[in-house]
């Protein structure tokens, strides 16, 4: 199974709650800190993630980048 | 090279047009211009140009906006109930400063109106037709000569403001058969189009942008401004005008177009009697030749308005000669024109010669 | 231990915020459309016609030259442009108002003429912009501001299948139906548009995209609840797959 983790970009983040909804291995929430704009943004507050990319699929901000990690990479 | 050609009025138009160096026609039928679409439908793809039919006046006044954004020299033509339809679109294309070539062959109005000729748009063409504050440069020729002079001089014009210029002509000209010469206008220092137009980001870029919308208030309130700087512009150097043996006259007719032809007739019967009678004949109707009927010499003491409408033009004279004399008004409609009679008839009225 | 970014924005895609509703899905519509300008390498020779609606602001996200078109017009603006420079790639991006309603004329005949063109046509079954009022694809007794109780066909007619109307023209080359209300549609809604665009470049004829998406605002929903709407009602009435296919 790949091993992956996304980063939010907060302040682009408008809370629709799409990618929590998408992720297969459920380590999206929407957190408690407020945006510039008044939004809640998502985060990622588990390991698990598997770099499917859903999430950043269906964001409509282009807020979400993905990353795979190669942990036996050098 | 010149040469004398027998031609209809639409079809010189056309090929005026052409000369010009138009190489893409958009438009609709309607009666009494079609001569128009179908010559450039014939004479376009001769010259490795495009003519589209479009499925409505709507969609071809849409296809000018996205012609006009090229740079490219586009022209469409339609007769009054068209040009109404046309109205949105031509706001846009004033709106978002682009070139562009309109022909009216009008027609008798309102609604569907008449298929004979008339002059009932001067205040849809003068007064820019569609919604907001712009304004269409309105060349009025007479004759088919000047028809085909004003419609190359127009491309050039359209260019050099970004603006849409207009043919203001009638159905008497579209149909009529007169001999033209195509004549070469003197050139005129024009914006390069690969600055501004779309197709050209590769070389400039930058994209293009071609749009009207400007929510934010200021932004609009500028750019009302600079299409108003234009304006202003316009009316400073593209007034045209004919001042017809006014010199010492008693009673000055105003007319433009196939009007001022029967105008000139009258006026040269009356003047072999003696009686002085001269006319001032708008070319350009925006922006409106206002300093003749401001300066009308000492002789004058009646203007005589003479139009194919209700009285449109009317309202421009009047501004143009204040309180000075009396404004009287000789029109027909329904596609007919005044006769040399009737305009005679009025000026010996008024003149009570 | 590496890390390797798999997913950015595209170039063409203007690294700005965007006004859309939150969980609206013009954002993802527009990223397909950016990434396949990117894949072809055609952003310096693309012009795009934003319509009226609440994509009016296209020419702020997606970077090529631009034209905003009247409420409609989209398609007779860019068959003008591309008769004239055929060698640029062109698409319109309309929403149902705009493109199945008023400028319903200008969708038939531009699609009759065969013009290579690529259609975006974002399905929301809803005026989004203007405050959520019936469209022409709004669904039986769905609400709206302009019919409160629901469509009554009896009214206001059927929801009408664009997709399907256009292909009964002789000269579209392909006409497919997608959805980007799910991550498990957004792949094949991603195909859709490279195949659409290539369909254009290869000369092969009109190409439309018709993409069932979420208005949450409008339909008074959450985004993530919009999205099953589009799954539970809108997918039954219009069908996502190809309708006709580039020979």
């Amino acid at each position: 199974m790949p091993k992956g983790r996304i980063t939010v970009i907060e302040d682009r983040c408008k809370s629709c709650g799409l990618c929590v909804a998408a992720c297969p291995k459920s380590v999206l929430r929407i957190s408690d800190r407020i945006n510039d704009k008044g939004y809640r943004p998502a985060e990622q507050f588990a390991e698990g993630c598997i770099a499917c990319r859903m999430c950043a699929l269906t964001c409509p901000d282009v807020a979400i980048e993905v990353f795979r990690i190669d942990e036996d990479a050098r | 090279m010149s040469e004398r050609v027998l031609m209809k009025g639409n079809e010189a138009l056309a090929e005026a047009a052409i000369r010009a160096g138009c190489r893409y026609f958009f438009g609709y039928p309607i009666t009494p211009q079609n001569e128009i679409p179908e010559y450039m439908s014939r004479r376009l793809p001769e010259v490795g140009g495009v003519y589209l039919q479009a499925e409505s006046e709507v969609a071809a006044i849409n296809m000018i906006f996205g012609g006009a954004g090229t740079g490219e020299r586009v022209m469409t033509s339609s007769s009054s109930p068209g040009i109404s339809l046309m109205s949105e679109g031509i706001s846009y294309i004033a709106g978002a400063e682009l070139p562009c070539v309109l022909m009216n062959i009008v027609r008798g109005g309102p609604g569907l109106g008449s298929i004979l000729p008339a002059q009932s748009d001067y205040f849809q063409a003068t007064r820019g037709g569609g919604h907001g504050d712009y304004r269409l440069l309105v060349l009025a020729p007479s004759t088919l000569q000047e028809g085909v002079d004003l419609t190359m001089l127009a491309f050039d014009l359209a260019e050099k403001y970004k603006n849409p210029v207009m043919i203001l002509g009638d159905g008497f000209m579209g149909q009529m058969m007169e001999a033209v010469e195509f004549r070469t206008p003197e050139p005129m220092e024009l914006p390069d189009k690969r600055d501004w137009a779309v197709g050209y980001m590769e070389r400039r870029g930058t994209r293009a942008l071609v749009k009207s919308l400007y929510l934010d208030p200021e932004e609009l309130e500028r750019h009302n401004m600079k299409l108003q700087a234009k304006y202003r512009e316009m009316e400073k150097n593209e007034v045209r005008y004919e001042s017809y043996r006014t010199d010492d006259a008693e009673i000055v007719l105003a007319a433009y177009g196939t009007t001022a032809r029967i105008a000139r007739s009258a006026i040269n019967e009356l003047r072999k009697e003696g009686l002085r009678v001269g006319m001032i004949r708008p070319i350009s109707v925006y922006p409106f030749p206002y300093a003749p009927f401001e300066n009308l010499p000492r002789s004058v003491k009646d203007v005589l308005v003479v139009e194919m409408s209700c009285g449109q033009m009317i309202d421009d004279v009047r501004i143009g000669v204040g309180r000075t004399v009396p404004v009287h008004f000789c029109g027909r409609v329904g596609g007919i024109a005044p006769s040399v009679d009737e305009i005679e008839a009025r000026i010996r009225e008024i003149t009570g010669k | 231990m590496k890390e390797t970014k798999i997913f950015e924005r595209p170039k063409s895609m203007s690294d700005v915020p965007t006004h859309y509703c939150p969980g609206c899905t013009h954002g993802i519509a527009h990223r397909l459309v950016a990434e396949v300008i990117d894949e072809l390498g055609i952003q310096k020779k693309t012009f795009g016609v934003a319509p009226v609606g609440c994509s009016v602001f296209l020419y702020n996200y997606i970077d090529t030259d631009m034209y905003e078109a009247a409420h409609g017009r989209a398609p007779a603006v860019a068959s003008a442009v591309k008769r004239i420079r055929p060698d640029m790639v062109g698409f319109t991006y309309q929403g149902d108002g705009d493109l199945a309603s008023i400028g319903m004329a200008e969708i038939v005949h531009a699609a009759n003429r065969g013009e290579l063109i690529t259609v975006i046509f974002i399905n929301n079954a809803i005026y989004g912009m203007t405050g959520g009022q019936m469209a022409p694809t709004t669904l039986l007794q769905q609400k709206a501001t302009t019919c409160p109780l629901g469509r009554d066909p009896g009214v206001n007619g059927y929801p009408m299948r664009v997709a399907e109307l256009l292909a009964t023209l002789a000269a579209p080359a392909y006409i497919t139906r997608v959805s980007v209300a799910k991550p498990k549609y957004v792949g094949k809604a991603a195909a859709a548009v490279k195949r659409a665009f290539q369909t254009q470049i290869d000369r092969k004829g009109f190409s439309f995209v018709e993409m069932l998406s979420t208005c949450p605002t409008n339909w008074g929903m959450r985004p993530a609840d919009a999205a099953n709407w589009v799954e539970e009602k809108m997918i039954p009435y219009y069908p996502l797959g190809d309708i006709k296919v580039p020979e």
